[in-house]
C-alpha cells in the first residue's frame, strides 16, 4: 500500500493527506470529548448556575443570587453533614495502613498464598450495597452478630446504627472493609517491585523490623502510597451507597454526609430543592477541587520528569 | 523481599504463620460467610433466634428458588447486563480512540484535554446529577437502560483515557514511526498497529468496567425506577422491601446480585488486577 503514495508529490496529494498528522488525533478525540463535555464537563457549571436559582425541577427557575449559601450558613443538617465528611476523610484513610498490614502478612511464598491474596480481595468486588446489608444485619441490635460477640465479654448489647453518636463510625468502618483489600493489592503489587538488592543491602547494614520498613520500604512504596491515598480521598468523599442502605442518613439524620444530603434535598420526599441541592453539591465540589488541584499537580511533576 | 521470606524462619515461627494464615482469612471474610450461611438457612430458623448457629435444615434449592422464580430478580439482573456490557463496549471504544490520539501525537493541548480527562473522572457525582437528570428527561431517555448506558459511557470515559493514554505511551514509539515511513495511514497504524497491542489493557479495563458500572447505585437511584429498568443493585433494595426481615432471602438476593462481577474477578484476576494496579509501581 506505500508505493501509491510514495511516487506523488506532496503537492499532488489531498488536503488530508497534507495534514493527516495534525488532524488525525482531533478526530479521534472527537467523540469521547463529545460525550465527556455533554455529561462531565458542561454539567458541572451549569449546577454551579442552578445552584443560583430556586427551582422545584419542573416549574420557572427563579434566580436568588447567593440566598442558598446563606441558607447553608444556618442550616444545622447542612453542618452535620460537613463534620462526618471529615470523619469520613480522617478515618477512611486508616485503610492505608491496615492494607499495608495485610500485603505485608500475606507477602510470603507459601502454598496456596495466591488463593489467600484473591480471597482477601475479595470484599472490593462486591456492591456497596452488598456490604452495606451484610454489615447491618452484623449490627443488629440484639440478634446482630456483634452484640452476640460482646455478650460473651459481659456487655452489650450495642445498636450501633440506632445510635446518633456511633452510627457514622458504623458505616465508615464497614467502608473500610472493601477500601482496606484495595490498598492491600496496591502494596502487595507495589512489594512485588521492591528492589531486593537494596533491601539485602540496608540488611548488612543491620536495618531490621520498623526500621527496614520505615527507612527503606516505604520510600519505595511511594507510586503505591500515592493511589492508594487518591483513591481513599474519593471514595471517602463519594460515600453515598453505603449511608443511604445502613442508615438512610438516619438516626435523626446524624449520618448525612454531604453527598447523602445534597440528594435528599433535590430528588427525595424532602422536597425537590434543585438549587438548594446544586449549592451543597458546589461546596462538595470545591472541596473536591482541592484534592484533585493536588493530585494533578503531582501527575503533572510526574510528566515534566519524564 | 520484605518481609523476611517465612522459609528462613524457626520451624515453630512457621507452623504459627500457616495457621494464623486461615484463621484471619475466616474473620476477615465472616460477614460474607454469614451470609452465605443465612441464605441456605430455613425461615424459621430466623422467628426461633437462630441467627447465627448452624442451619437446621439446608434450604438452599427453596431459597435461591424464591430468588429466581418468585420476585422480579432475574429481571432485575437482565436489565444490569443490558446496561452493563453496552457501557463497557462504549466505553473502552471511545477511550481506545481517545488514548491513542493523547498518547501517540504531540499537539498543544494535548496534557490539558488529558487532564481534564483525568480531574472529570474524579468530581463527585452530586455536583453532575440535576444537569445529567434534566438532560436525560429532556431527551425522553428518563427510566430507560439507554439513558444510564449514555451517562456511564460518558463518565468512565475519564478514567479509562487516562489509562489507556498511559498505557500507550509504554509500546514502543518507533514501531509507529516505521509504520509512518512505509506510508501506512494513520488510522491504519491504530487499528493494525496499536490496537493489537492494546489487548491487555482491553481486557484489564473491560473487567474493571464492567465491575463498577455493576456495583453502580447512585446514577441508577437518579436515572431510573422500576423493574422495567433498574439494576439489579437498585432492585435489591425493593427485592428486600418485598421479603422484609426474610434474611434468608435477602441474603440469597445479595449473593446472586454480587455473583457476576465476583466471578469475572476471580475467571479474569490477572487482568482485573493488573489495571487497578497500573501506576502503583513505577
Amino acid at each position: 500500500m506505500a508505493t501509491a503514495t510514495s511516487t506523488e508529490t506532496p503537492a499532488d496529494r489531498g488536503w488530508y493527506k497534507r495534514n493527516e498528522i495534525a488532524i488525525t488525533p482531533w478526530l479521534f478525540l472527537a467523540p469521547a470529548i463529545l460525550f465527556f463535555a455533554v455529561y462531565v464537563i458542561i454539567p458541572i457549571f451549569q449546577s454551579i448556575g442552578i445552584s443560583f436559582y430556586d427551582w422545584d425541577g419542573l416549574g420557572e427557575a427563579r434566580f436568588v443570587g447567593v440566598d442558598n449559601y446563606v441558607e447553608l450558613l444556618d442550616d444545622s443538617a447542612f453542618e452535620v453533614s460537613l463534620w462526618n465528611n471529615l470523619k469520613w476523610l480522617i478515618f477512611y484513610l486508616l485503610a492505608i495502613p491496615a492494607g499495608l498490614f495485610i500485603a505485608l502478612f500475606l507477602n510470603q511464598t507459601v502454598t496456596g498464598i495466591r488463593i489467600y491474596k484473591s480471597l482477601f480481595f475479595f470484599p472490593f468486588v462486591l456492591s456497596q450495597v452488598v456490604v452495606g446489608l451484610v454489615f447491618s444485619w452484623f449490627y443488629l441490635p440484639n440478634e446482630g452478630l456483634l452484640s452476640n460477640f460482646l455478650g460473651w465479654f459481659g456487655m452489650g448489647p450495642v445498636n450501633v446504627l440506632g445510635d446518633p453518636t456511633w452510627a457514622t463510625y458504623g458505616i465508615i468502618a464497614a467502608g473500610l472493609w472493601p477500601q482496606t483489600a484495595y490498598c492491600m493489592i496496591l502494596y502487595l503489587t507495589g512489594l512485588n517491585a521492591v528492589d531486593p538488592e537494596q533491601v539485602e543491602a540496608a540488611r548488612l547494614d543491620g536495618a531490621r523490623g520498623w526500621k527496614m520498613l520505615w527507612y527503606v520500604i516505604i520510600p519505595q512504596l511511594k507510586p503505591a502510597t500515592f493511589i492508594a491515598f487518591v483513591v481513599t480521598i474519593i471514595g471517602a468523599l463519594r460515600s453515598f451507597d453505603l449511608i443511604s442502605i445502613m442508615t438512610n442518613g438516619g438516626p435523626f439524620g446524624q449520618t448525612r454526609v454531604l453527598s447523602f444530603y445534597m440528594f435528599e434535598k433535590a430528588l427525595s420526599e424532602y422536597g425537590f430543592r434543585m438549587g438548594y441541592g446544586a449549592a451543597i453539591a458546589t461546596v462538595l465540589f470545591f472541596i473536591m477541587l482541592f484534592f484533585i488541584a493536588y493530585f494533578l499537580w503531582s501527575m503533572w511533576k510526574e510528566e515534566k520528569g519524564r | 523481599m520484605f518481609p523476611r521470606p517465612i522459609q528462613t524462619a524457626s520451624p515453630g515461627f512457621q507452623t504459627a504463620y500457616k495457621t494464623l494464615l486461615p484463621i484471619s482469612l475466616i474473620l476477615w471474610l465472616l460477614p460474607l460467610i454469614a451470609v452465605a450461611i443465612f441464605s441456605i438457612k430455613p425461615a424459621e430458623d430466623f422467628t426461633a433466634g437462630n441467627y447465627w448457629g448452624a442451619p437446621s435444615s439446608i434450604e438452599f434449592a427453596h431459597n435461591y428458588g424464591q430468588v429466581f422464580f418468585n420476585s422480579d430478580m432475574p429481571r432485575y439482573m437482565l436489565n444490569s447486563v443490558l446496561i452493563t456490557v453496552p457501557t463497557v463496549i462504549g466505553a473502552v471504544a471511545l477511550s481506545a480512540m481517545a488514548g491513542f490520539a493523547l498518547g501517540i501525537y504531540r499537539f498543544r493541548s494535548n496534557l490539558l484535554l488529558f487532564f481534564m480527562f483525568v480531574a472529570g473522572n474524579f468530581v463527585p457525582f452530586q455536583i453532575l446529577m440535576v444537569p445529567v437528570r434534566d438532560l436525560t428527561l429532556d431527551m425522553g431517555l428518563y427510566n430507560t437502560k439507554t439513558g444510564l448506558v449514555l451517562f456511564h459511557i460518558a463518565f468512565q470515559t475519564g478514567f479509562c483515557t487516562l489509562f489507556m493514554r498511559n498505557f500507550i505511551r509504554q509500546l514502543p514509539f518507533p514501531l509507529i514511526e516505521a509504520a509512518r515511513v512505509e506510508g501506512v495511514a494513520e488510522w491504519r497504524i491504530f487499528w493494525y498497529v496499536v490496537l493489537p497491542l492494546m489487548k491487555p489493557a482491553l481486557a484489564a479495563l473491560a473487567v474493571l468496567i464492567f465491575t463498577f458500572i455493576w456495583n453502580d447505585y447512585f446514577w441508577a437511584v437518579v436515572l431510573t425506577q422500576g423493574p422495567e429498568s433498574q439494576p439489579v443493585t437498585a432492585g435489591i433494595t425493593s427485592f428486600n422491601a418485598q421479603f422484609r426481615a426474610a434474611y434468608h432471602l435477602m441474603s440469597a438476593g445479595s449473593i446472586v446480585a454480587a455473583l457476576p462481577p465476583v466471578l469475572m474477578f476471580f475467571l479474569m484476576q490477572k487482568h482485573f488486577i493488573a489495571g487497578l494496579t497500573l501506576g502503583a509501581v513505577k
